[in-house]
């Protein structure tokens, strides 16, 4: 394989949760959602399909690799970069694979307010996350040791009356305080096999 | 007769959320014919767009997303002889800090916001239109995919709408986790598939350039929404709602320390902080008092709720109205130094420390400044550590002094609102609860600097 243009900016390490996702490939699906969104934009507008295709590569690849950039730049028409850019500005990009089930606690004023920092300390006790290497610009995301498992804080998810909100991938879960942790994981319960 | 799941309060009036909890409803195109829907499109096809766009000039309807702009005069600012295609933008980022509306709207009453999107469309020119939906909202992307496929298939949107030779599209289009795709112009860079940078304006008022540098309007759900609600009842009728200068209804959204947080959809201005807070929302939390609000989302003013405020009367006298008599309108609000925004109410009570809140608030505004402008850029990061520190308890008195003045180094100076978003909390904020800011502080050793950032800042302010 080539060497990517954009390899030094999107690093992409292994983590515990990469097993739990499909190395990228262009599959059918994939051509598909690119027809489709292209023709949603005008003839010399294809740009605009850049984040319709990354969240399509992200919801089954888990990240963006250097790989998948490069495809959807080629695909669309545009320099690698354009595309890095997006995938290193927006907080909804990964560049390394998250758990297979992937947390995320809103942290801002309203769900602080009713707990949710203390969910945040409940849930990573309950999965022996350790968030200590976390941050909110460059490492966001800390994984499991199974990999099953992956949290970070969200920004306000403009659910604010029922705080402290969470979602577990596209899951959107209300009221969850610290004692109700326990419930909500058993709900994502861990498999002993690596799937794909 | 309407029954809701979670019953509304009696001080309501149910416009926009009038299918949000109804019992027996879905959000199927089924159930929203049957209810009567779509029925003011086919009124309004039959309309001149221009006098679509007077009756919402009439209506006094301004913007929901948090400007309040008035929406017909915003739909007045494309050029008169523009060639170029028109594009409408729903904008469904909801990310406003305390601000819950638009979400139960988007997964509950989906063909509402697609009728509101379509009589507009036709008001403005607009062949493609975008809902552009924050990422968080996942299934509510799936939900209106699939209702903009039922309304296609009844020939509600496509070619030749209900054979009037009005044709239309609409697609969704999802973010990816950024608030600053709220703010228009941002939006509209991310639509063109860039880091959502905003646009200055001027020139950049996306009416004039917008999408693909051509005229666009942006306009939030519940104002497309409303539209829907103009066309049925007129635009004279629908101003008879609320007051003055501040029509129609909106939604308040309640969180932080109150009984019963929650949303609340009431004629603008007829609802006074006191009802809303404690006949509404139930009162305090046991043991506990009310000490101040955040009124409009985060980025609106703080108000302490033992405050009294001095407003200027048509006749030129002052006349003093209490916090908790405030009208919870537009421009009540704006007199007492805040503002409606968003509708999301923060409430705060005696358990908090103001520099725990200011932190919060402070910290994601450091996460989510776009980074193009100097002052917010460095400004909001700066806000930040000087409040870590405050909460750790590492902060001196002139830190205090520092937050407020660079606070208002950035508001005012910045490409986009984001600049004002970011400092009004903590100017609003520090000139309030000052003695309270200052008590978190370490008065001895004032000079000394205590880490090194607070002696770089020792330094440069001596040097300044």
């Amino acid at each position: 394989m080539s060497h990517s243009t954009v390899e030094d900016l999107v690093a992409s390490p292994e983590t515990s949760g990469s097993k739990f996702f499909p190395s990228f490939a262009v599959t059918p699906e994939l051509e598909a959602e690119a027809t489709k969104r292209l023709a949603q934009f005008p003839d010399n507008q294809k740009r605009s399909a850049v984040l319709p295709l990354l969240h399509c590569i992200q919801h089954r690849h888990g990240f963006l690799s250097a790989e998948a950039i490069d495809w959807v730049a080629a695909r669309l028409g545009i320099e690698p970069i354009k595309v890095a850019e997006v995938v290193t500005f927006y907080p909804g990009f990964r560049q390394s694979a998250p758990g297979k089930y992937h947390l995320r606690i809103c942290r801002t004023l309203s769900c602080a307010m009713g707990g949710s920092y203390e969910l945040m300390e409940k849930f990573c006790e309950l999965t022996g996350i350790d968030r200590s290497h976390s941050d909110s610009h460059h490492h966001p995301v800390a994984v499991s040791p199974c990999g099953t498992y992956s949290v970070e804080f969200a920004e306000c998810l403009a659910s604010c009356g029922t705080a402290p909100v969470c979602m577990v991938n596209d899951d959107f879960h209300e009221a969850i305080t610290a004692d109700k942790a326990k419930t909500l994981l058993d709900s994502y319960p861990a498999t002993s096999s690596t799937e794909h | 007769m309407i029954t809701y799941t979670k019953q509304p309060d009696p001080r309501e009036y149910r416009l926009i959320f009038k299918n949000v909890d109804r019992v027996g409803w879905d959000p199927s195109i089924e159930t929203y014919v049957a209810d009567g829907g779509y029925e003011q499109l086919r009124k309004a096809l039959t309309m001149e767009p221009k006098a679509i766009t007077e009756e919402v000039k009439k209506s006094g309807l301004r913007g929901r997303g948090g400007a309040g702009f008035p929406t017909g005069m915003k739909w007045t600012f494309i050029p008169p002889n523009n060639t170029k295609p028109v594009y409408l933008i729903c904008n469904g980022d909801e990310s406003e800090p305390g601000t819950f509306k638009d979400r139960y709207i988007l997964h509950q009453d989906p063909h509402q916001l697609i009728e509101g999107m379509v009589i507009s469309s036709f008001a403005v020119g607009a062949h493609v239109a975008y809902i552009y939906l924050r990422e968080e909202f996942p299934a509510a992307a799936e939900l209106m995919e699939k209702s903009l496929n039922e309304a296609r298939a009844r020939n509600f949107l496509g070619k030749n709408i209900l054979g009037t030779g009005f044709d239309l599209e609409i697609y969704v289009h999802r973010g990816a986790g950024a608030y600053i795709c709220g703010e228009e112009t941002g939006l509209i860079e991310s639509l063109e598939g860039k880091r959502p940078y905003p646009r200055i304006k001027p020139p950049y008022f996306p009416a004039a350039l917008g999408l693909y540098m051509a005229p666009t309007i942006v306009n939030n759900v519940e104002s497309l929404c409303h539209v829907k609600h103009i066309i049925q009842m007129g635009g004279e009728e629908y101003a008879k709602l609320g007051v003055a200068r501040n029509t129609g209804t909106r939604i308040l959204c309640v969180s932080g320390d109150v009984k019963k947080p929650g949303y609340f959809e009431v004629e603008v201005g007829k609802v006074t902080m006191r009802e809303l807070l404690y006949d509404m929302c139930g009162g305090p939390k046991i043991g506990r008092e009310f000490k101040a609000v955040i009124p409009g989302g985060s980025s609106s003013k703080i108000l302490r709720c033992d405050e009294t405020y001095k407003l200027k009367q048509p006749d030129g006298s002052a006349k003093d109205l209490g916090f908790w008599d405030i009208p919870m309108d537009f421009d009540t609000l704006a007199a007492c130094g805040s503002m409606a925004g968003s509708g999301g109410v923060i409430v705060i009570d005696d358990s908090r420390k103001i520099s725990w809140v200011l932190n919060n608030l402070n910290s994601f505004y450091a996460h989510e400044s776009c980074g193009q402008c100097t002052p917010c850029r460095e400004g909001s990061a700066w806000m930040k550590k000087i409040t870590d520190r405050l909460v750790s308890g590492d902060a001196s008195p002139k830190d205090i002094e520092t937050l407020e003045s660079v606070a208002y180094q950035i508001d005012g100076r910045t490409i986009c609102a984001f600049g004002e978003a970011s400092s009004w909390p903590v100017e609003a904020i520090v000139a309030k609860f000052r003695d309270e800011l200052l008590g978190d502080t370490i008065a001895e050793d004032e000079d000394a600097a205590h880490n090194p950032e607070a002696e770089a800042q020792r330094r440069y302010l001596q040097n300044a």
